[in-house]
């Protein structure tokens, strides 16, 4: 297990898993508080036109793919802050003609196979060169920064964006800056996990963690830690079991969910003991009239009784009433 | 200030006692009462309003809308709405669902833009007003809540923004946040998740996220809604409590019901326009009998057919 820490590319591998771990699921906090857990889904789609862009031209698909998805994600802001009634139907053109046009590109450019395209669809880990590797340290930087710096005010816009208006702070910069880091976190997690799968380190770890944890601070922290400990396990294990990165880190993912799951309903049953009763109105209206026809056994069962009693005798009165 | 309209509805039971205002301080009578429909009638010397306007202290109100006109969706919502809330007075805008109640409320704090019109936050026109520790809103309770669980404590934390901004969150950032949890009683519950709260604690909240910047103006749109009547009176108590210190508070309420005793001045719209503005309006419907504190837990479905509100 140890001796895979010689080699520089699994050093490199390793690194690049801890980095994502954090920024993944850091980022993805927000976007799930905010119920669009897809939205890096579909960042994923319009980063090949980025990769596809960086084929074309000869530079760095990485580069490349961070300039195209702040584009798509700022556009996709504007989207959702207009509340157009037709904005899913603008998100997926923008989703799929985003992956049809990435397509188009690497196959008219004659510099790279089909298997390169797939390294980036899937992941590639291993193929992580030094370079690529202080592209990603950058970016996870400035996430890491935003996230954890401004998490008070990124709280506030995704909790309830009008009151967060109403206390001043520009919640339109910030959206547009959420937008962008989620933009940014796509393109570090490319090679790791893959396009395809780059949402669900943004969305299962928080879903995982949101199961045992009642904060949103716990919950961030709690989603960072399950973040780098899949990202690590799942890329030591790829290489242990010579399977692809990107699959194994979201499987150890939807894993932790799953166990988290089965110990969240005794937690949760025992929080609902502790909570006090809460909201007897409707209880409050309806019993006493009930219980004042019949003595008070089983008021519940006897009031409803006597309600269809009720009407089958009103039944056939109406009847004669219209009879005669 | 707004005309007191003559009354347009044939509800028997409905008194508009025009002119006969009671309010602390609302200007003189207006002398061009002849409009018969509603405040569409422009203000003839906006100088001299503003004068009218101010409190006897020489402060100028917290809210001063002119004759704002606004569309929501391209549909004309309102139509030329005055509306004036002074410090220390407790302002209730009523109207029938659709009246332009939840727009106006909007459009003060920014949410709607005026299409036409003026307003002015504490003397200072809007596009400059930066101020905004010195407003605590208190929107229309949803039901849902976020994606991620978050406690009572972190959603009323969220109303100390104005204050550290990009600075840590400090002690006596803390010590306001327990304050206001303290104030709206819910401070035992301040490390529960809020979506387990029923609706007048999750309303109570809401309130304490507005306390927390110590406001010197309190908007609060239909604040009763879904609320039991624990939270009522915790409610009404706030209220008393804030508008004694000189806080101007506007809300937004469907009817008057438990704090009627709390309002200075009712201004009622009906189809985007002020239908009357002065004190809280005497009788309307069953919803005036004495001990009748109906609350509408979906108040939109629901449509009244007489009276001042309908």
């Amino acid at each position: 297990m140890i001796e895979m820490l010689q080699f520089d590319f699994m050093q490199r591998a390793l690194v690049a898993a801890v980095l994502v771990g954090i920024t993944a699921p850091a980022v993805g906090v927000y976007l799930v508080q905010r119920r669009q857990a897809l939205m890096g889904d579909g960042i994923g789609h319009v980063a090949l036109t980025g990769v596809g862009l960086g084929f074309l031209f000869q530079t760095s698909p990485v580069w490349m793919a961070v300039l195209v998805c702040v584009l798509g994600a700022v556009v996709m802001e504007l989207v959702r802050s207009r509340g157009n009634q037709r904005g899913d139907i603008a998100l997926a053109m923008l989703f799929y003609g985003g992956m049809a046009c990435g397509k188009l590109l690497v196959s008219v450019s004659a510099q790279a196979g089909s298997g390169n395209l797939e390294s980036y669809l899937w992941g590639s880990i291993l193929t992580v060169g030094p370079e690529d590797l202080a592209t990603i340290a950058v970016l996870a930087a400035v996430v890491v920064a935003v996230t954890f710096g401004l998490r008070r005010q990124l709280f506030a816009i995704c909790q309830d964006e009008e009151f967060a208006r109403v206390t001043g702070i520009p919640v339109r910069l910030l959206n547009l800056l959420l937008a962008v880091m989620a933009a940014v976190t796509v393109t570090v997690a490319m090679r790791v996990v893959g396009l395809l799968l780059v949402s669900a380190l943004m969305v299962v770890p928080v879903a995982a963690a949101q199961q045992v944890t009642r904060s949103f601070r716990a919950t961030q922290a709690a989603a960072v830690g399950l973040g780098i400990t899949v990202a690590v396990l799942g890329v030591a294990g790829s290489y242990q079991a010579d399977v692809p990165s990107g699959p194994a880190i979201v499987l150890l993912a939807i894993a932790a969910f799953a166990l988290l799951g089965a110990v969240a309903g005794p937690l949760s049953r025992r929080r609902h003991r502790a909570a006090p009763d809460s909201g007897p109105e409707v209880c409050d209206v309806v019993l006493p009239a009930q219980s004042a026809g019949r003595d008070g056994t089983a008021p519940g069962r006897e009031g409803a009784s006597a309600g269809r009693d009720g009407r089958r005798e009103s039944e056939p009165s109406a009847g004669r009433g219209l009879a005669q | 200030m707004s005309p007191v309209l003559p009354e347009r509805t044939t509800a028997p039971d409905s008194s508009p006692a025009p002119e006969a205002t009671t309010a602390p301080d609302s200007s003189p009578a207006p002398e061009a009462t002849t409009a018969p429909e509603a405040a569409t009638a422009p203000d003839a010397t906006t100088t001299a309003d503003a004068a009218a306007d101010a409190a006897p202290g020489g402060q100028p109100p917290a809210v001063r809308l002119r004759e704002a006109v606004a569309s929501v969706g391209g549909r004309p919502v309102l139509r030329g709405v005055d509306l004036t809330v002074r410090p220390g007075e407790v302002v209730a805008l009523l109207g029938a669902n659709g009246s332009g109640k939840s727009t106006t409320v909007k459009a003060v704090i920014g949410g709607v833009p005026l299409d036409r019109g003026h307003l002015e936050l504490f003397g200072t026109p809007y596009r400059s007003f930066r101020d905004w520790r010195r407003i605590g809103y208190v929107p229309q309770r949803t039901t849902a809540a976020g994606g991620v669980p978050a406690t009572v404590r972190e959603v009323v934390s969220t109303g100390r923004l104005p204050q550290h901004r990009l600075l840590p969150f400090r002690r006596r950032d803390r010590a306001a946040v327990d304050r206001a949890l303290a104030a709206v009683g819910m401070l035992d519950r301040a490390e529960d998740g809020v979506a387990g709260l029923s609706g007048g604690q999750h309303q109570r909240v809401l309130i304490a996220r507005a306390l927390v910047g110590e406001p010197d103006l309190l908007i609060m749109d239909e604040p009763m809604a879904g609320v039991d009547v624990a939270s009522q009176q915790v409610l009404a108590d706030i209220l008393g409590r804030e508008a004694e210190r000189g806080c101007a508070v506007l809300l937004v309420l469907h009817e008057l019901g438990p704090l009627e005793p709390l309002i200075d001045r009712a201004v009622v719209l009906r189809d985007g326009c002020v239908a009357h503005d002065g004190p809280p309006p005497q009788g309307v419907g069953q919803h005036a009998l004495p001990g009748h504190d109906h609350v509408h837990p979906h108040a939109d479905d629901h449509t009244h057919t007489r009276g001042l509100l309908a």
